[in-house]
């Protein structure tokens, strides 16, 4: 698929809506615009574990008009609308209470982005709206179209499909709302009544069955998951001269430690790892991590809240049995929305006795803040080391950075993490700058690719929805020089990169603590000659330059 | 369309009541029996529509978070407590500013496109105009409302003579001319011009969105009608309304149809209330993004139907990698589990 340029995907952006009213507005099925189905055996096998919230395994494709729909989906979707109704306040006071002001419209970055009015948070909430009214409500039965009303029909539910597939559930709307109506709240609804009827995408399914089986998003087994961690050792050895202990399923450790299996994966995130490898090294911290519990994230929280829990518990599960005290989160966006809004609530009761309030065993600070949960975030534990001043830090070594942060969405605006990141970044850099006012901090822009949406498949949706916060990037980087976005989520390090080099090149992306990996003097180091990334660091370039590809 | 049919739909309910009593000198009927149905109608919905709400638990405690969290140190962060408030009295503050100041829509912004030399550009700038005219409608409304008090009060309480003196404190005119009386109109204005002009928003606006403000456009003019032009009897009409009041109703002679326009558009706007939009009014206080504090990490919340589900239990976990993981040197709670199932 060819992709347009910035420049030219930036011209066709039109906020003009359609002639044709949106009920009338066909929805486009072309490849590109959707993400691929799930696979049936990760359907078949979740099914095996909670039959009642994932739909008829099977081959199908939404380009095609036959979706392979069980008989009775009308049924199973209108009753599981009326189940929904009856459980989540949320949903049934956002069907009724919203006003259409439009003070939303324009805060979505998938909008922003596209023109396309079916992205307006208020009018992706109508999609379902609209069938509640026709439904549900005695007016909307009567009157019909005069209330906006319609019902359920196939067309509908594609409708559906498409357009809660392009939410990222960043919530940002929901700040500009007068009545804190949360789309991101609508849109998991509807992803629930979607998977009912077998209606899913595989790159949300796929992580589920695999957190379920082998621990972490992308099916790592325990052996190779051990392997990796390894290899990150040896560069760590290779870098600093220091052999970090990376300790896996360990009994008997005061903490476990998890953090979201795309920090052991991929670049960037694995040099952000190898900053928490150091980080513990440093501290000689009494830990363990899991490679049961190897997955911070929650793709469960993309489906529905069955799965979300399911999937949640295995970190208090595997606290018990390796008698953890408390666990240490990494840095991970949905991961932290999940802790913060709904672990204790799902799981609190499966904490084991011995589980204590976070005590960081370095500084004695106790964190009352996460009294119930049991969990603390990484860099409010690496803030509380630097305020104490148990950390030995040469910011030089990020000299060659210019950073701005991006506020995750999750921790931005689920839990009000903004200051802590800020903190830590300034207290292991030189070179800070913030992106401009209304694009940070709980007025954040979606990396466009959160909630399971970050697959190659809609890759023009996710570089159109990351519109908002390359600009933004864009704007320090012109005039800031900034040259390395960090962030506190493995989604973003994950699709950013790509929206960066889209909308503004040049720019590279890091977790906090790769910085501080960078920035942190081990005892007993060699003189370090180069960053987490093995890039020369500012005066040790010469060797590099020097040297010729042999053949030239 | 939509608009246009509001508009219609509007003309016709006044056009009932001066049939009504115009021409059938039905003043009985729609001075004492569809303002009581009315308002039972009203009254029991509206009560019905939050019952159905408040029987819906709220399982998950899920705030929007405006602002820096309440931090584990208070010396090193300082939390946003009236946009993330941690405990039961920064959420009333926050409420009271959502409702009496309607503060989200403060923070309101609008989003344009710019192609400049340095390429493109989004840009955000404040917009406030909703935010102005909604709060001045909504107060107007709100004064407009109290100020009614003293047709069905005796005697009238002293609030609602402040009232009334400070809002016709300009003395224009006889008789005097209420500020809110034009400020509802104008507030009402803007909203029906944003509603038409900008293209986004007339594209979401449908029926339910135009119709009720034109039914309002209509009470408040109609109500301005008899007051500045027909100069209808309002010891009269003061009559009617302690009557309906005391439960003993009766209609004195005499007072002008415009009246019962009034009354008729009153009653509309009543029975409409419960199953329409209007009902955010109620809505935003059971609103579960803003009602609740952010403080699920330290206070335990339950969930009434928490679902039982178990993770995937280690054991089996363990047993399916258990080969590999000896191999690799991870430690097994089971060293059966080591031996590959051909094996054992």
């Amino acid at each position: 698929m060819s992709m347009p340029s910035a420049d030219e995907l930036f011209k066709s952006i039109d906020y003009n809506p359609p002639a044709s009213g949106w009920m009338e507005t066909p929805v486009n099925f072309a490849p590109g615009n959707w993400c691929y189905p799930a696979k049936k055996d990760m359907v078949a096998y979740l099914q095996g574990y909670m039959p009642d919230a994932f739909g008829n395994p099977r081959e199908w494709s939404p380009g095609e008009a036959d979706w392979k729909l069980p008989p009775n989906w009308k049924e199973i979707v209108m009753n599981g609308f009326r189940e929904r109704l009856d459980k989540f306040r949320s949903l049934k006071v956002f069907m009724d209470i919203c006003v259409r002001c439009g003070a939303c419209a324009d805060k979505c970055h998938f909008f922003i982005g596209s023109g396309d009015p079916k992205n307006m948070p208020v009018l992706r909430a109508e999609l379902m709206r609209s069938i509640y009214r026709g439904e549900f409500t005695l007016a909307g039965k009567i009157l019909s179209k005069l209330t906006g009303s319609r019902v359920m029909e196939e067309d509908v539910l594609k409708e559906w499909f498409i357009y809660f597939y392009q939410c990222t559930e960043c919530r940002r709307c929901s700040l500009f709302c007068p009545y804190g109506i949360d789309t991101a709240e609508i849109t998991m609804m509807a992803r629930e009544l979607l998977h009912l009827v077998g209606v899913n995408i595989n790159w949300v399914l796929e992580p589920v069955s695999n957190c379920n089986r082998t621990g972490n998003h992308l099916g790592i087994q325990p052996h190779a998951f051990k392997d990796i961690v390894d290899f990150m050792v040896d560069d760590i050895e290779e870098i600093t001269g220091v052999r970090v202990k990376a300790p896996l399923n360990e009994k008997g450790h005061e903490i476990l430690f998890i953090t979201p299996s795309g920090d052991v994966f991929a670049d960037p995130g694995i040099y952000t790892f190898m900053g928490y490898l150091m980080l513990f090294h440093f501290l000689d911290l009494d830990y363990t991590m899991s490679t049961y519990a190897s997955e911070g994230g929650n793709f469960g929280l993309f489906t529905n809240n069955e799965a979300m829990k399911k999937l949640n518990a295995k970190m208090y599960a595997e606290a018990n049995r390796l008698g953890c005290k408390w666990i240490l989160g990494g840095e991970c966006g949905h991961m932290w929305r999940v802790i913060n809004q709904y672990m204790d609530t799902m799981n609190g009761y499966l904490q084991g006795s011995h589980m204590e309030t976070p005590r960081n065993p370095i500084t004695g600070t106790v964190f009352h803040n996460s009294a119930v949960t049991k969990m603390v975030h990484i860099t409010e534990f690496t803030a509380d080391l630097i305020k104490h001043g148990k950390l030995n830090l040469d910011p030089s070594r990020n000299d060659q950075y210019k950073v701005t942060f991006h506020d995750s969405c999750n921790p931005a605006r689920a839990m009000g993490l903004l200051d802590e990141p800020r903190y830590v970044i300034k207290n292991v850099c030189n070179n800070f700058v913030d992106m401009p006012a209304g694009t940070i901090r709980e007025e954040t822009f979606c990396c466009a690719g959160g909630s399971g949406l970050n697959t190659e498949e809609i890759m023009e949706i996710r570089l159109r929805g990351g519109l908002p916060r390359g600009n933004a990037l864009r704007y320090v980087q012109d005039k800031n020089g900034v040259n390395m976005m960090s962030c506190i989520c493995a989604i973003d390090r994950a699709t950013l990169p790509p929206l960066a080099d889209y909308w503004a090149p040049g720019v590279e992306v890091c977790g906090v603590h790769e910085l501080v990996g960078n920035a942190l003097i081990l005892p007993g180091e060699q003189e370090r000659t180069m960053n987490l990334r093995q890039e020369s660091l500012p005066g040790f370039e010469d060797e590099d330059d020097d040297w010729t590809p042999p053949n030239m | 369309m939509n608009a246009l049919y509001s508009l219609v739909f509007v003309f016709i309910l006044v056009l009932i009541p001066l049939f009504g009593v115009g021409a059938g000198h039905m003043d009985f009927g729609f001075g004492v029996c569809i303002p009581y149905t009315a308002f039972a109608l009203f009254l029991s919905g509206f009560v019905a529509k939050i019952f159905g709400w408040a029987k819906s638990p709220v399982p998950y405690r899920i705030p929007t978070t405006g602002g820096q969290q309440l931090p584990y140190d208070p010396e090193l962060f300082k939390q946003s407590k009236l946009d993330n408030p941690s405990n039961g009295f920064q959420t009333v503050l926050r409420m009271i500013l959502e409702i009496f100041a309607f503060r989200s829509l403060f923070r309101n912004t609008s989003t344009s496109l710019h192609e400049t030399k340095d390429g493109p550009v989004v840009a955000y700038a404040s917009s406030k105009w909703l935010w102005l005219f909604a709060i001045l409608f909504h107060y107007s409304f709100f004064i407009i409302a109290l100020r009614h008090l003293r047709l069905f009060l005796e005697p009238i309480p002293f609030f609602v003579n402040g009232l009334e003196f400070m809002d016709g404190i300009l003395q224009i005119g006889a008789p005097v001319m209420y500020q809110t009386d034009a400020l509802i109109v104008v507030g009402l204005l803007f909203l029906l011009l944003r509603r038409l002009v900008d293209a986004k928003i007339r594209y979401i606006s449908l029926v339910a969105d135009f119709f009720p403000l034109f039914l309002i456009l209509g009470v408040a003019l109609s109500g301005i009608w008899m007051r500045y032009y027909a100069k209808v009897d309002v010891v009269a009409i003061k009559e009617l309304a302690m009557g309906l009041v005391t439960l003993h109703p009766h209609v004195p002679a005499g007072i002008d149809v415009s009246f019962y326009v009034h009354v008729f558009l009153v009653s509309v706007l009543m029975v409409y209330f419960p199953i329409s939009k209007l009902m955010h009014m109620p809505g935003v206080f059971l609103s579960p993004t803003r009602n609740m504090p952010n403080d699920n990490r330290f206070h335990h919340h339950e969930n009434p139907w928490n679902p039982d589900i178990k993770p995937l239990a280690y054991e089996s976990y363990e047993k399916e990698f258990g080969p590999f993981m000896a191999e690799a040197g991870l430690p097994l709670d089971n060293p059966e589990n080591a031996k590959a199932p051909e094996e054992g």
